[in-house]
């Protein structure tokens, strides 16, 4: 399904601020992954992401995505591939575009953008529909701005947005951070449950380490640009939060850091 | 009074003209985020090709296309320099601009080139605003144009293409993340706009019946003028993209029919451009010193402050059963 191989990424390289960020990952997902990974602070982990995105080049490496290699393809190009979801919930959608304009855009994510309507009826129809099984009301505001929605809707909505053309693979980059507790624990929820029904394969950076452990089938630890730990399965379901930071630990030889991460059980 | 009276056709005239060029400077500003000063060296080129093409024998209507192409050229140059080459707007738009400078004396192949009324089968004049028929009216043929105008850009931004430029302007990680080519999107939108400012250009070259090299000096000032004018009195009313568009081309209406007035009032000419610009710059510095020193607008504090008289009232009994 998709296939890191060796990625390396340095930032300003050659100066006083140079900073390694990746230092050749390899990863390979199966079709139907569901992967969460955790890290300390500046462990690669959203830098990862960003790599299979396609936000800069890498500096070595190849990411191959069903069997095609789109290391050398510009990152709106790879969005024909991929479905995003970012941790600030203003940057996955256009506040000024009405929430149907914007499910109009994801829906052409992929497609060459002609002069035929931006928006038909018969899509309406459809948005109404996968709206209103948000349970957010959102159906019956089609038209109105996004940038009057709530942090939580707007995020909600992006997932929408990520996975109403079926991406080969999805990218949440912490994307439940911004959000209160409460709303964080929906738009989790709306994850899992989109991620089960479409079957899709996916990739979640979290600062949770309980939700790290619960979501999904797979989970990958990663620190400093490396991964260093990598568990699915029976194995995977039955870690506790200790287990984790005494991997982590073992791995790294040091005290587990994340000013976010949430060691609670 | 009679003086002014008189000049106020000239003045709606005018501000239509500017209007189109307007409606150009809108498309970078308000869609595209993006302050273009190419508009500065485009409308000249507008005027300097369209008048060339005319000298030359040329159809009107050849020419004003030709100014449309040119312009277009123009916004192409000022698009490359900032998504390949990773210049800055503001500083593509610059360097566009001053290379234009010499482009523009090399079409007129002098400082400006005049054309003759009465020679020439001009499209719009200063000498149609009174005394002609109907439909040769500068001001009817400029107005039919506009909306002509609006109603093509009303399509444009309807369609997938027009939607993926209104998501670059507005957030272009998302439009990226969405598959969109956020560098072409700029580009094709700095050609439409300067497009536009060019054949605005060709209308105000055949109206004042010249061209001149300085023709377009200051004209992103104009532009944004209009614009935040438009929005200042019609934006309350017009929320539609086709009126919002209107509304800057009405902007640019009250915008000469004030200058009109100013100078009517005996105020320096050579003061304009200095008070142009310091009204812009005032319009300009509203929003920052809306949220830098009223962070709570009236509104707001009203309604942080209704909640704590409403309780009040109903300790005291007052207004009881009464809604708000």
């Amino acid at each position: 399904m998709l296939e890191a191989k060796n990625i390396v990424k340095t930032f300003n390289t050659g100066t006083v601020n140079e900073k390694k960020a990746l230092r050749g990952v390899n990863l390979t997902l199966n079709s139907g992954d569901f992967v969460t990974i955790i890290g300390g602070n500046g462990a690669g982990k959203s830098t990862f992401l960003n790599a299979i995105a396609g936000v800069w080049p890498v500096d070595e490496g190849q990411i191959i995505i069903e069997g095609k290699d789109i290391t050398k393809l510009p990152e709106h190009k790879r969005a024909a591939f991929l479905g995003r979801v970012f941790q600030d919930p203003m940057n996955g959608t256009a506040a000024t575009m009405g929430i149907e304009e914007n499910l109009a855009l994801a829906f052409r994510r992929g497609l060459r953008r002609t002069l035929k309507a931006g928006i038909t009826n018969s899509e309406r129809t459809l948005y109404k529909d996968t709206l209103s099984r948000l349970g957010l009301g959102l159906q019956s505001r089609l038209t109105s701005k996004v940038g009057l929605l709530s942090g939580g809707q707007r995020q909600a909505l992006t997932l929408l947005m990520a996975t109403l053309k079926q991406p080969k693979l999805l990218l949440l980059d912490e994307h439940t951070a911004a959000l209160d507790p409460k709303t964080a624990k929906k738009v989790l929820d709306l994850t899992e449950e989109i991620v089960n029904n479409q079957h899709l394969t996916a990739l979640m950076v979290t600062h949770n380490m309980k939700d790290a452990i619960q979501i999904g089938n797979r989970l990958i630890m990663m620190h400093e640009g490396q991964i260093i730990y990598d568990v699915a399965g029976e194995e995977k379901k039955s870690l506790q939060v200790e287990d984790l930071l005494k991997k982590f630990e073992e791995a790294s030889g040091e005290k587990f850091a994340n000013d976010r991460m949430m060691l609670a059980k | 009074m009679a003086s002014l009276i008189n000049a106020l056709p000239g003045a709606v005239a005018q501000g239509l003209i500017w209007g189109i060029m307007a409606i150009g400077v809108y498309l970078t500003y308000r869609i595209l985020d993006v302050a273009d000063l190419t508009v500065d060296g485009s409308l000249c080129t507008g005027g300097a090709v369209c008048i060339m093409l005319m000298l030359k024998g040329q159809n009107v209507w050849v020419a004003m296309f030709g100014a449309l192409l040119a312009g277009m050229a123009a916004g192409l140059a000022t698009g490359i320099l900032h998504t390949f080459m990773g210049i800055p707007a503001i500083l593509a738009g610059i360097l566009t601009q001053l290379g234009l400078y010499s482009v523009n004396l090399k079409i007129m192949g002098k400082a400006n080139q005049a054309i003759n009324v009465d020679k020439y089968p001009l499209l719009v004049s200063l000498r149609f605003i009174k005394g002609v028929s109907f439909f040769k009216n500068t001001i009817f043929l400029v107005a039919a144009i506009i909306i002509v105008l609006i109603l093509v850009l009303y399509w444009f931004f309807g369609t997938e293409l027009g939607c993926s430029l209104r998501a670059t302007g507005c957030n272009d990680k998302m439009a990226r993340a969405q598959g969109i080519n956020t560098d072409f999107a700029r580009v094709l939108g700095l050609m439409l706009s300067n497009g536009l400012v060019a054949f605005s250009g060709a209308l105000l070259g055949q109206y004042q019946g010249f061209s001149d090299i300085n023709m377009g000096r200051g004209a992103i000032v104009i532009g944004l003028a209009a614009v935040i004018i438009g929005e200042a009195i019609f934006g309350k009313v017009f929320h539609n993209f086709g009126f919002r568009l209107l509304g800057v081309a009405l902007g640019s209406i009250v915008y000469y029919l004030v200058l009109q007035v100013v100078i009517w009032l005996g105020v320096d000419t050579d003061l304009l451009k200095l008070l142009s610009a310091l009204v812009v710059a005032v319009f300009l510095a509203i929003p920052t010193w809306k949220s830098r020193y009223f962070k709570r607008g009236f509104r707001n504090t009203i309604k942080q402050v209704k909640p704590l008289l409403d309780r009040y009232f109903k300790k005291s009994g007052i207004g009881n059963g009464e809604k708000g």
